[in-house]
């Protein structure tokens, strides 16, 4: 046989089948049932923020590589993927324009400055997330009560569309009789005005642990449902696209001093289940932290890393500046994963002690 | 002994459990070999595919027109000729004597006419040459009748085995080619307790040493037993994965009533069948990072390498043929061959019915660690384990992506190391970073490449960076010999120099004592003892 015929390449020379396409399209697949409740609770205004974000995302992804001159990448549908996050994040009746400009900022100053997928430092659709909740602080926490999608209060198909691009349903009405407070938002403020936890999360508010186990309370469009969310991290872990150690660690890092400052004073610091089921903690956990690219690669790496995550999640929440700190948690630790993964190397094959 | 009890009748039913290992007195008996199966960090599971073989009885082949036998088939040195152009030969003679303590001879596949002694490609990821002996068989296929083995080998001493092991020319037939007579001589200072048999084959695809064991169970047992009498070893183990229950059967009938021999069934999980990863599963124990497996008390020999040092010891033949597995969704007729060294791989092809049009990639050894080929004209060497032809359906060949670092290889890894970043510091050129990350303790299985998302070929850049801090390394020597010259050439011009000087002043104070003489005495006197201590100050 000819040389020219016959591929001649390095071993192995078969291959498992695993692709990133095939990761970015089970995330993706994990995402949808929680998805689908945020625009079930949320209604039409949900559907149209994740359409704009991700179709953003997705175009802001191939405009730019194609400026460079390579071939197009939205194919391995990581750009869809940071757009579906970062929509997860974001309020139900977020303007148009925080979209467009979050899914933007998530692929040109979140990913592509850095080289694209593989290279990026941060999260990108957290990165994205913290800029506009810095910058646009009212649009960013303006959180409208779950009305559904069919519900009396729900608004029509044709009015989400009319709320998201001009800011009200018809001309001259404005939306604020049915904005509330997130849980997480509810605690904090009141429990600084002097109040307990329970004053706080009680009376009027009438916070149900079933409800937000649910999703059904106000919120970020996919931080809601821990429930929906958890069942698409043991998905995501039943198909090996990631392992237990950066949820499970971020978990515990954020429940551990949960348990122990609400056994300190339940009055002041509230329970464990309901940091676990309110705020963004399950979908970082499980969607955000575990983000490939900026997550440490060995073992122990991650289990610090997850750590990490959770123990400053749990101290934004308690003393910081926001009442979520999630995002700013995975961010900050994002920057910590080289050195993470320089120092936790595993001890090798024949450099641990099983040798006598 | 102990008498060994096996739980679960292991292996017949391809089950895994665990090994326990009692005394009759009740008292449990640890030894070396771990009382429950032990297992290695990561590991993959490819697709076997050896059903395509694992029915075919080996078969020999009809003599080709040619055997074109390469002097360097194994690690070491080359071999050197012990034959010339036109000398007739006998199937056992000896065409290459080994060239130097780790090299291996190499002796004449058939009787017939050595016809050239010339350069000709052979499997090498380079694609060179090597220099080959060329023999016309005269189609006798006649054994030198000199060749005599012995009935008894036990009641030969163990250095009078290995010095017969040693001129049959006997490589490791895994694949790693590695001489078996210094396997089996074993460091003074070092124990040997237990004689590990690979008959793991966990490369997918091969099932050579699977059909030997079904077929020849008991010259596996006889040659079982003369390297245990070689090394004064008084337990075997044979290691066979749950995947081969007819061979297991096989092997568990022949040992049946010899307690010191044990056959055990392993998970199948690959690279089970890399010596390390065998070691760590049987006995728990770890071979130290650039240590050698007697290090921990263990000597591992391939299944095949048993047999072939049986047909060495008893019926004194060296090693002139080895099973070959051919097959692949690209083989005509895919079989087990047992192929004469020098068997062009044409040939073999051939005789398996050829290769189909949609053939992609024709490979040397098994998918995961095998060789692919420029062309098919090389020879089968003592280290052929298989030879494939992969369709594009079968072999991997996608573009290569940036790392997503998902984390997938350091799982996979047997060793525990961080492939993703050594790859990146090979890629990069960052070669001085690349022995911190243990760059040399990768045993190029491929685990990692298999699973990776990206497609990123990891083994080939490790390659590419063990290279080329091997480049580094000489160059550094070379450097640090050039300086060291060149600071001895500075040193020896400033001793001459001052040489040179010292010499000088010698004359001048000879002239000036000369002058002295001839002017007055009393300057004479004042002058000398100056000059004297000057030509002096050198030596102080």
């Amino acid at each position: 046989m000819s040389p020219s015929s016959l591929s001649f390449t390095s071993s192995p020379h078969v291959h498992g089948g695993d692709s990133i396409p095939r990761i970015m399209h089970t995330v993706i697949l994990a995402l949808v049932p929680a998805t689908l409740l945020s625009i079930l609770v949320f209604g039409w205004p949900a559907l149209w923020v994740i359409v704009i974000t991700t179709l953003t995302a997705v175009v802001t992804e191939h405009l730019l590589v194609k400026l460079r001159l390579r071939p197009s990448p939205v194919g391995d549908l990581s750009a869809a993927l940071t757009g579906l996050l970062l929509a997860l994040t974001l309020p139900p009746h977020a303007p148009w324009w925080i979209c467009v400009v979050g899914g933007i900022f998530a692929i040109l100053l979140g990913k592509q400055v850095y080289g694209g997928l593989g290279y990026n430092m941060f999260n990108p659709a957290l990165i994205a997330r913290v800029f506009l909740l810095i910058s646009f602080p009212v649009e960013m926490t303006t959180w409208p009560h779950p009305v559904g999608l069919f519900g009396e209060e729900a608004l029509a198909f044709g009015d989400a569309l009319a709320l998201i691009f001009t800011g009200h349903v018809a001309p001259g009405e404005v939306m604020d009789a049915i904005s509330s407070a997130t849980p997480l938002g509810q605690y904090r403020i009141e429990v600084s005005l002097g109040k307990t936890v329970q004053e706080a999360l009680g009376g009027t508010y009438a916070f149900s642990y079933f409800n937000a186990t649910g999703g059904l309370v106000a919120g970020s469009l996919g931080e809601t449902s821990a429930l929906f969310l958890t069942a698409g991290g043991i998905f995501l872990l039943k198909k090996r696209v990631i392992t237990w150690h950066i949820p499970l660690s971020m978990l515990a890092g954020c429940l551990i001093p949960a348990v122990l400052f609400w056994l300190i004073d339940g009055t002041k610091y509230p329970d464990p289940i309901f940091h676990l089921i309110t705020g963004g903690l399950v979908l970082g956990a499980f969607f955000m932290a575990t983000d490939m690219v900026t997550s440490p690669v060995t073992p122990l790496g991650q289990i610090i890393f997850g750590a990490g995550c959770g123990l400053l999640t749990y101290i934004i929440r308690t003393w910081g500046g926001y009442p979520e700190g999630v995002s700013f948690a995975i961010v900050i630790m994002n920057a910590t994963v080289p050195l993470l993964d320089q120092y936790t190397r595993p001890v090798i094959y024949g450099k641990t002690k099983k040798n006598i | 002994m102990g008498l060994f009890i096996d739980f679960c009748g292991v292996g017949r039913f391809g089950l895994l459990c665990h090994h326990a290992v009692y005394e009759t007195n009740g008292a449990t008996r640890m030894g070396i070999v771990a009382s429950v199966l032990k297992k290695f960090h990561g590991g993959v599971h490819p697709t076997g595919h050896k059903e395509l073989t694992e029915h075919c009885a080996i078969e020999p082949m009809p003599m080709p027109k040619q055997l074109i036998v390469p002097l360097h088939q194994h690690l070491g040195a080359p071999s050197v000729p012990a034959v010339k152009v036109g000398d007739k030969v006998f199937k056992g003679d000896l065409l290459g004597t080994s060239g130097g303590f780790v090299s291996a001879t190499i002796h004449a596949p058939t009787s017939g006419t050595i016809q050239a002694i010339q350069e000709h490609p052979v499997g090498h990821p380079s694609g060179l040459t090597m220099l080959c002996v060329v023999i016309t068989p005269d189609g006798a296929d006649q054994w030198n009748p000199g060749l005599q083995g012995t009935t008894d080998p036990a009641t030969l001493d163990p250095s009078a085995i290995r010095d017969r092991i040693k001129g049959a020319g006997i490589v490791g037939l895994g694949g790693a080619t590695f001489p078996s007579f210094i396997k089996l001589s074993p460091p003074r200072d070092k124990v040997v307790d237990l004689l590990l048999i690979n008959a793991v084959e966990c490369e997918p695809y091969l099932t050579c040493d699977a059909r030997l064991m079904e077929e020849r169970p008991q010259d596996v047992i006889a040659g079982i037993r003369i390297m245990l009498h070689a090394l004064q070893t008084k337990q075997c183990v044979i290691g066979i994965e749950a995947n081969k229950p007819k061979a297991i059967a096989a092997m568990e009938k022949a040992v049946a009533g010899q307690s010191d021999i044990r056959v055990v069934s392993l998970p199948v999980m690959y690279p089970q069948g890399s010596e390390k990863q065998l070691i760590e599963v049987v006995t728990g124990r770890q071979v130290p990072s650039k240590g050698l497996p007697v290090d921990v008390g263990v000597i591992v020999h391939n299944v095949a390498t048993a047999v072939a040092i049986r047909d060495t010891i008893e019926l004194g033949r060296p090693l002139v043929s080895r099973i070959v597995t051919v097959t692949g969704g690209g083989i005509t007729r895919p079989a087990n061959v047992e192929v004469l060294i020098g068997t062009l791989v044409d040939d073999v092809i051939r005789h398996c019915g050829g290769l189909k049009s949609n053939t992609k990639k024709v490979i040397m050894g098994g998918p995961m660690m095998g060789l692919a080929l420029h062309q098919t004209d090389i020879p089968v060497v003592k280290g052929t384990s298989g030879i494939l032809a992969l369709t594009p359906e079968e072999s991997s060949g996608k573009t290569e992506h940036p790392c997503i670092r998902c984390g997938s290889c350091v799982n996979a890894c047997p060793i525990q190391l961080v492939p993703c970043t050594m790859a990146w510091f090979a890629k990069t050129d960052q070669i001085d970073q690349l022995p911190k990350v243990d760059l040399f303790d990768c045993i190029e299985c491929g685990s990692c490449a298999y699973v990776c998302p990206a497609n990123i070929p990891l083994v080939h850049y490790f390659r590419y960076g063990k290279l080329a801090l091997q480049v580094k390394d000489r160059e550094d020597k070379k450097k640090a010999l050039t300086k060291q010259r060149s600071q001895a050439r500075e040193e020896r011009l400033a001793r001459e120099k001052e040489e040179k000087e010292r010499k000088k002043e010698e004359m001048k104070a000879k002239m000036a004592a000369k002058k002295s003489d001839a002017g007055s005495s009393s300057e004479a006197k004042a002058s000398s003892p100056a000059a004297s201590k000057k030509a002096s100050l050198p030596e102080e």
